[in-house]
């Protein structure tokens, strides 16, 4: 073959995926960076350059502020303790036990179901009085507690529903990795007379680290990404104490019909996504052995 | 499977249009046929979907040179972003349902045209509380069709248990303190089984709290929707009323009350006295498992309550004969006779006088007074908040509103917060 055919082909090959990104992903991305340097058209206001007002204005709206330290806390509070739990999750439903098809599937069905009616099932268990969690806490004298309806525990809830329905997610992929990993280490292991812990610490573990990457990447874009049962939930309230980044972005597009400062939000959303993409590809791809 | 039904019905109605064309080769075959996509939403329980359906056949067959096709669209909420969004393309739609207080919001945005009010006996057949939310500038914007109000809604049983009148609600606004003081019930370590009273605040707490707002006669903004009066003393003493309840009185669940459990919390015996939407009838009628009682709000310097709920709309976007064509929709679907059967058919507010006074609302009355009870308090109802900006300045609101009832600010410092914002908001269209 010619290399002009090569490359041809090269091309050919490379061309939808090409497309499909191009079109879907770059192209808005740069025009949401070009609208957020102009204003929303009004009537009888077309749009015009405004150089920096949108950022200006944003750093002035307290509702942002409170959107992102919300967010941070929500992927703080999410992340972590979701990965932790599917590790757990995963190293126990690969161990030979009886059942163990039904314990996956029951691990795995917050997955399966959608995130609006996750959100309303969990309306109920946070329900006052007759809710779930309050007729638990009345077995032992507790009082009652509006879950949703207090700025205190708003966002807790929220990260605990979310950590629900993640883990059974993030699990799946653990016990990928944990199946194709060679039994024979585990064997070598017992003969040098290594103890459990210590197999996990020193062999098991750094073995998942791609997985954990890719769990990870997912996680974050996760924590920023899902916001369906913000909106079931509370609608970001009360007084915006679970106003998540992008929900705030939804409002201000498809509510406020403000599209120069969603364009600017969502800016911030994506330097914000790249970023931590980039530390975690550059930073942690060093410390990770890929077989 | 809904655009084949869709493309179905289309068919063999364009066929029998035709065919009743050429029979009448009347000026309809000179117009030729007026296409109308007709976007709406479906906001209440029940089969929405099928009575816009059958409206739209039934107006085909009185008009065989128009034909409409509805389209769902969602929530309020989705529709006007559908409705938006689809105005900048090709395939449009000509006429909608949206919320009576986006129109300050599509006319900003340049896409409503005024309704033709020559038809000044139409345009006045409509009760004046609903046109609040319908003109501006000096015309009509919206045509009222499903619009609705807050009443409030007892439980009777509970009613008798506290040793109370069952067939008398609160009527005024020290009154429903004391009525809601004897039926909220506490155990000896302080819990509360049973509360007196409950006004949701999720969501749009903003709506309910109008209805306070009003009890207490003060407007929230000036008709022309570029001012709103959120600091003013009378607007911090229906809020402080309301903090109140939970804080002081202790009748009433503290913090945030989701709207969407109300009901609930009412069927389950947990509130005795709910304030919700006339659009809720239906709801509490199938299950309430006990005897209920839907009244008037109550009094504070006055009575009353914002209305709420959808107008239709006729876009730019439409020429000449579609504007027309969508007008004569909206008239025929608000004749007396067809309000009154929609009204009975969803708990939606028959939207003219004369739509109570048909027979057929009068029967229905008659057999379940509690549908009355709406169009006796429409007399003291007022606008909903409606401005330029509209969700932006409702929501600057609503988080002041959320602040007070979780005690996070005094009534004074919400207010004063939320008419600084939505002042800032409305700065522009001051001019």
């Amino acid at each position: 073959m010619s290399k002009a055919r090569a490359t041809i082909y090269g091309w050919l090959l490379l061309g939808p995926a090409f497309v499909l990104l191009a079109a879907f992903t770059h192209w808005p991305a740069i025009a949401t960076l070009y609208h957020s340097f102009h204003s929303t058209a009004r009537r009888n206001r077309p749009s015009v350059y405004v150089g920096l007002d949108n950022y200006q204005g944003m750093i002035d709206d307290p509702v942002f502020w409170q959107a992102l330290i919300n967010n941070f806390w929500y992927a703080v509070g999410t992340i972590p303790v979701s990965i932790g739990l599917a590790l757990l999750m995963a190293l126990w439903v690969n161990e030979k036990l009886a059942g163990r098809t039904w314990l996956r599937l029951a691990y795995f069905t917050p997955t399966v179901l959608p995130m609006i009616a996750v959100a309303n099932i969990w309306l109920f268990f946070y329900t006052p009085d007759y809710g779930l969690f309050d007729q638990i806490r009345g077995l032992f004298g507790l009082r009652a507690t509006n879950w949703l309806g207090e700025p205190g525990t708003v966002l807790g809830c929220l990260i605990v529903m979310t950590i629900w329905k993640e883990a059974g997610f993030f699990m799946i992929f653990y016990l990928a990795a944990l199946q194709s990993m060679p039994p024979n280490l585990a064997e070598a292991a017992a003969i040098e007379g290594c103890g459990r812990w210590t197999f996990f610490r020193r062999v098991t573990f750094p073995l998942l680290m791609p997985t954990t990457l890719f769990v990870l990447v997912n996680a974050v874009i996760g924590a920023f990404r899902m916001v369906d049962h913000v909106v079931a939930l509370t609608a970001g309230g009360p007084n915006n104490a679970s106003m998540l980044l992008l929900v705030m972005i939804y409002d201000v597009a498809f509510r406020y019909w403000d599209v120069a400062y969603a364009a600017t939000l969502t800016v911030v959303l994506l330097a914000i996504l790249g970023t931590v993409a980039l530390i975690q590809f550059v930073v942690l791809e060093k410390r990770i052995h890929y077989r | 499977m809904t655009v084949s039904k869709f493309g179905r019905r289309g068919f063999v109605a364009g066929g029998l249009a035709m065919a009743g064309a050429a029979k009448l080769a009347a000026p309809a075959l000179a117009q030729g046929q007026t296409r109308l996509n007709f976007y709406y939403p479906v906001a209440v329980g029940g089969p929405i979907t099928k009575l816009i359906d059958t409206m739209c056949a039934d107006f085909e067959r009185e008009n065989p040179s128009i034909k409409v096709q509805p389209i769902y669209t969602g929530s309020y909420q989705d529709t006007i972003a559908k409705t938006l969004t689809a105005l900048k393309s090709n395939d449009f739609p000509h006429f909608a349902i949206l919320l009576s207080t986006d129109m300050f919001t599509l006319i900003d945005e340049d896409v409503i045209v005024p309704f033709d009010d020559s038809d000044q006996a139409w345009i006045k057949s409509f009760y004046p509380a609903f046109m609040e939310n319908s003109q501006a500038e000096g015309k009509t914007w919206g045509i009222p069709f499903q619009r609705s109000t807050i009443v409030q809604y007892w439980n009777k049983e509970l009613f008798k248990e506290a040793g109370l009148n069952p067939d008398v609600p609160p009527k005024t606004w020290a009154d429903q303190i004391e009525i809601a003081q004897k039926l909220t019930k506490r155990d000896a370590s302080g819990n509360t089984s049973q509360w007196g009273m409950q006004i949701p605040s999720s969501g749009f707490p903003y709506w309910l709290f109008q209805a306070l707002t009003t009890q207490n006669d003060v407007r929230l903004m000036n008709p022309e929707g570029t001012r709103t009066f959120f600091d003013d003393p009378k607007v911090v003493e229906a809020l402080q009323y309301w903090m109140d309840l939970s804080m002081k009185h202790k009748v009433h669940p503290t913090g945030i009350v989701e709207w969407g459990t109300t009901p609930r919390d009412f069927f389950e015996r947990k509130v005795a006295i709910m304030w919700t939407t006339t659009g809720n009838l239906t709801n509490v009628r199938t299950n309430a498992k006990f005897d209920f009682g839907v009244g008037m709000m109550p009094f504070g310097r006055r009575g009353g309550s914002p209305t709420g709920g959808g107008n239709f709309y006729v876009f730019k976007k439409a020429n000449a004969a579609e504007r027309a064509a969508a007008t004569a929709f909206a008239k025929f679907v608000t004749q007396p006779e067809r309000a009154a059967q929609w009204g009975i058919d969803t708990g939606y507010v028959a939207v003219t006088p004369a739509a109570f006074e048909t027979q057929r609302m009068k029967d229905y009355v008659a057999g379940f007074p509690a549908a009355a009870v709406a169009r006796d308090q429409l007399p003291l109802a007022w606008a909903e908040l409606s401005t330029h900006d509209n969700q932006r300045v409702t929501k600057a609101l609503n988080d002041g509103l959320q602040a007070g009832l979780t005690g996070a600010k005094s009534a004074q410092v919400a207010m004063a917060e939320a008419q600084r914002e939505a002042q800032r908001l409305l700065r522009p269209f001051q001019r």
